[in-house]
């Protein structure tokens, strides 16, 4: 593969295609994986040219793939499983926390996890009750689990690499209403660590900090912002566990001014750890208080009301007034 | 006969009723599995020495304009969703007779726990059809008051729904009260753990509950060797309660073998599994393309079985109804559609502050606090604006 500009779903195409061809350990599992390619054809192509041993179509059972894919990993074997929908992954709640998340610990260190568990997740698209969901604070609460969300067709290529030669588990957030958008994609380059935060946008007047499907929005935030004379600094955090909060406070030390943007309720989120540890980190050099913008207390809308739920450009843009205005 | 079944013999019921048609026996052969018929694909009547079945022709029209109007309200849904008024609909195109036969089994306070696909058993239990489309144009979760008619919200996380069947048939076991309940699921969905330990639990408190599996070869993309090796209704066998396969495009048989389950379940002799061997003959939903996993020539083969074509065939056959009759029926089909088509149109979104609507039923200080910073943030677009665009 050279140099291209590929849809983010095409980039975790490809990614695992090249994690099939390295590492004949590597399997992938999930409902409807193979012959369809998945619902988001993520996996196109890939049962064709690697075979029903090493893509693998899976009875309907969330707690069935995740439970399994415990046991391939005990073998030896580096499952990458496909949960078709953030709302599903629930039946495999209990092998995720109870049991994947914990299995090294309980060990004392001799056994490894390599899963990855690969969740199309957040709104925007459209869709049923269940098809929405941005759950990733339930999953961040546990130790053991690395949870990931890139933002570009580049992070999903290589988060993907790392994300599966990672000997911890990682739950990896795809954002799906980005599947489509198309960036840069270099197989040559040398990507930063996995748990790094990056630089989407520099500013200096405050700093927006966001993962996965909320870091185009606030790139968009910025530039509107820019036009009104305000520079903001964009953060694309990529780990959502554990944060890089190294990078957080360069900026906020810089900018004096934090908002945290994502999907998911603002209550108990993710935005919340960032505020606090912030707060602690950034306290004399803060001009504000961090403020969160996110969705609401409240199951997620059906979709003819999903555009009010979800962050927009003028909900970031209100907040970042709020906090301009301290 | 060699039907394979579990079941158990059903008690012969006296009949006053004059049986209308002459039957045929032994089963016709097939290369399928055995599997319960009383109505071939010709549209003949044939014996079953367990399911016996008598209907005036009344019935018999009864069941088809069941399927015909169902089947017309699928149609229409499936195009309003490509003229883009609803976001998505799963259609149950081929599955009339399933869900119109054993539907039809159902007494008035019997519970019917669905998931997302049975329009057939929602409009026979008076469901106004309408109120399916909801959730799947995006207004809504749900849309109806299960109490009403004793149909349970339509359930997207496939199993789930099975487990509260159960439980509620627990219920009704313990209040001493007569009727019975059905869980509507797919073959894929057996895969999932809640099936099974829905099954558990009612052999084990002997609940009076109907499953009633709708195997329609698919799961998304996925055939049935895919979610198992044995055929689905031996499993009950496992657990301690009949299982029985029946041909789920015979609208007759589909009556016949859940009216008895159902009846098993009342007299307080605890749940059956019901496979109704069917076709999904359109895409899994409109999403969905099947071109990518199934064989055209599979497709065809099903639609010879048509269930609506077969109850035709009879009706036709033994002069049941009339060139009147069916004219009558297309312009009643017309009717539905039209009012379904104008009342989807017509369907407003919600407010936007419903997001914060039934949230708690004892309410919430911190919903209400988030519902009065978003009213006021609305209204800020109101205020500053020329127009009322912003607000609503
Ligand atoms: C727990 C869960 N996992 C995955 C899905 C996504 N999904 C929706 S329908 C479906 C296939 C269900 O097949 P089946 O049970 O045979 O019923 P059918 O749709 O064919 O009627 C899948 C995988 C879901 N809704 N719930």
């Amino acid at each position: 593969m050279a140099v291209q500009k590929l849809p983010l779903a095409k980039a975790i195409n490809e990614s695992l295609r090249k994690a099939l061809e390295t590492d004949p350990k590597v399997l992938i599992m999930g409902e409807d994986v193979g012959k369809l390619g998945g619902v988001f054809r993520v996996t196109d192509g890939l049962q064709k040219d690697f075979g029903e041993g090493r893509v693998i179509d899976t009875p309907l059972a969330e707690s069935g793939i995740v439970g399994t894919a415990i046991g391939l990993a005990l073998r030896g074997y580096r499952p990458v499983v496909e949960i078709q929908f953030d709302g599903f992954v629930f039946p495999a709640y209990d092998q995720i926390v109870t049991q994947l998340a914990k299995m090294h610990a309980r060990a004392l260190g001799k056994i490894k996890m390599p899963v990855v568990i690969r969740i199309p997740y957040g709104g925007g698209i459209g869709a049923v009750e269940h098809h929405s969901e941005s759950p990733e604070a339930l999953f961040a609460h546990v130790a053991g689990l690395k949870i990931v969300s890139p933002s570009t067709s580049s992070d999903a290529y290589w988060m993907m690499q790392q994300a599966i030669l990672s000997d911890d588990p990682v739950i990896f957030f795809e954002p799906k209403r980005r599947y489509w958008d198309k960036s840069e994609v270099d197989p040559e380059a040398i990507p930063g660590p996995l748990h790094k935060a990056r630089v989407a946008l520099s500013g200096s007047d405050l700093t927006l900090a966001a993962y996965g499907p909320m870091v185009k929005v606030c790139l968009e935030a910025a530039a509107a912002a820019a036009e009104e004379g305000k520079s903001l600094e964009v953060l694309d955090l990529r780990s959502i566990s554990p944060i890089d909060f190294d990078t957080v406070q360069t900026s906020v030390e810089k900018t004096g001014r934090l908002v945290v943007v994502h999907e998911a309720p603002v209550f108990y989120g993710s935005g919340a750890e960032i505020a606090a540890r912030i707060t602690e980190r950034c306290f004399y050099q803060l001009e504000a208080p961090v403020l969160r913008v996110g969705g609401f207390h409240a199951p997620y809308p059906p979709a003819r009301l999903e555009d009010e739920y979800l962050p927009g450009l003028d909900r970031v843009l209100d907040a970042v007034d709020r906090s301009l205005a301290y | 006969m060699t039907v394979e079944s579990t079941a158990p013999r059903k008690p012969r019921r006296s009949s006053g009723t004059k049986r209308t048609s002459a039957r045929r026996t032994p089963q016709q052969q097939s290369s399928e599995p055995q599997l319960v018929q009383l109505l071939t694909p010709e549209g003949e009547r044939v014996e079953h020495p367990e399911y016996e079945i008598d209907l005036t022709p009344e019935e018999l029209r009864g069941l088809y304009r069941d399927m015909v109007l169902t089947r017309r309200f699928d149609a229409e849904a499936t195009s309003l969703q490509r003229q883009g008024e609803l976001g998505l609909w799963a259609s149950l195109l081929g599955q009339e007779a399933a869900q119109i036969g054993s539907g039809r089994a159902l007494h008035d306070d019997d519970y019917v726990f669905p998931t997302y696909r049975e329009h057939g058993v929602a409009w026979v239990r008076g469901v106004d059809p309408t109120n399916l489309l909801g959730m799947f144009r995006g207004v809504n979760h749900g849309g109806w008051d299960p109490g009403t008619n004793n149909f349970h919200l339509y359930t997207i996380v496939i199993g789930s729904q099975t487990l509260h069947a159960v439980g509620y048939a627990m219920g009704v076991a313990k209040d001493g009260a007569d009727s019975a309940v059905i869980a509507y699921f797919g073959d894929g969905a057996s895969s999932q753990g809640d099936v099974a330990e829905s099954f558990t639990f009612a052999a084990v408190y002997n609940a009076p509950v109907v499953f009633f599996c709708q195997n329609n070869q698919w799961a998304i993309s996925e055939p049935t060797e895919k979610q198992m090796r044995v055929p689905l209704y031996q499993r009950a066998q496992g657990y301690g309660f009949p299982g029985v396969r029946v041909d789920g495009n015979d609208v007759l048989a589909c009556l016949a073998v859940t009216r008895s389950a159902l009846e098993r379940a009342r007299r307080g002799e605890g749940p059956m599994l019901v496979e109704a061997f069917t076709y999904r003959m359109g895409a899994h939903t409109t999403s969905d393309d099947p071109t990518k996993y199934r064989a055209d020539e599979e497709t065809e083969s099903w639609r010879a079985k048509d269930p609506i074509l077969r109850l035709r065939r009879l009706l036709e056959r033994e002069g049941h109804a009339d060139e009147a009759y069916f004219t009558g029926l297309e312009e009643e089909s017309e009717a539905l559609g039209k009012r379904v088509r104008e009342a989807v149109r017509a369907m407003p979104d919600p407010d936007r502050l419903a997001i914060f609507d039934h949230v708690y039923a004892d309410g919430s200080a911190l919903v209400d606090e988030e519902r009065a910073q978003f009213a006021a943030y609305q209204a800020s677009f109101a205020d500053s604006a020329d127009s009322a665009e912003g607000g609503k």
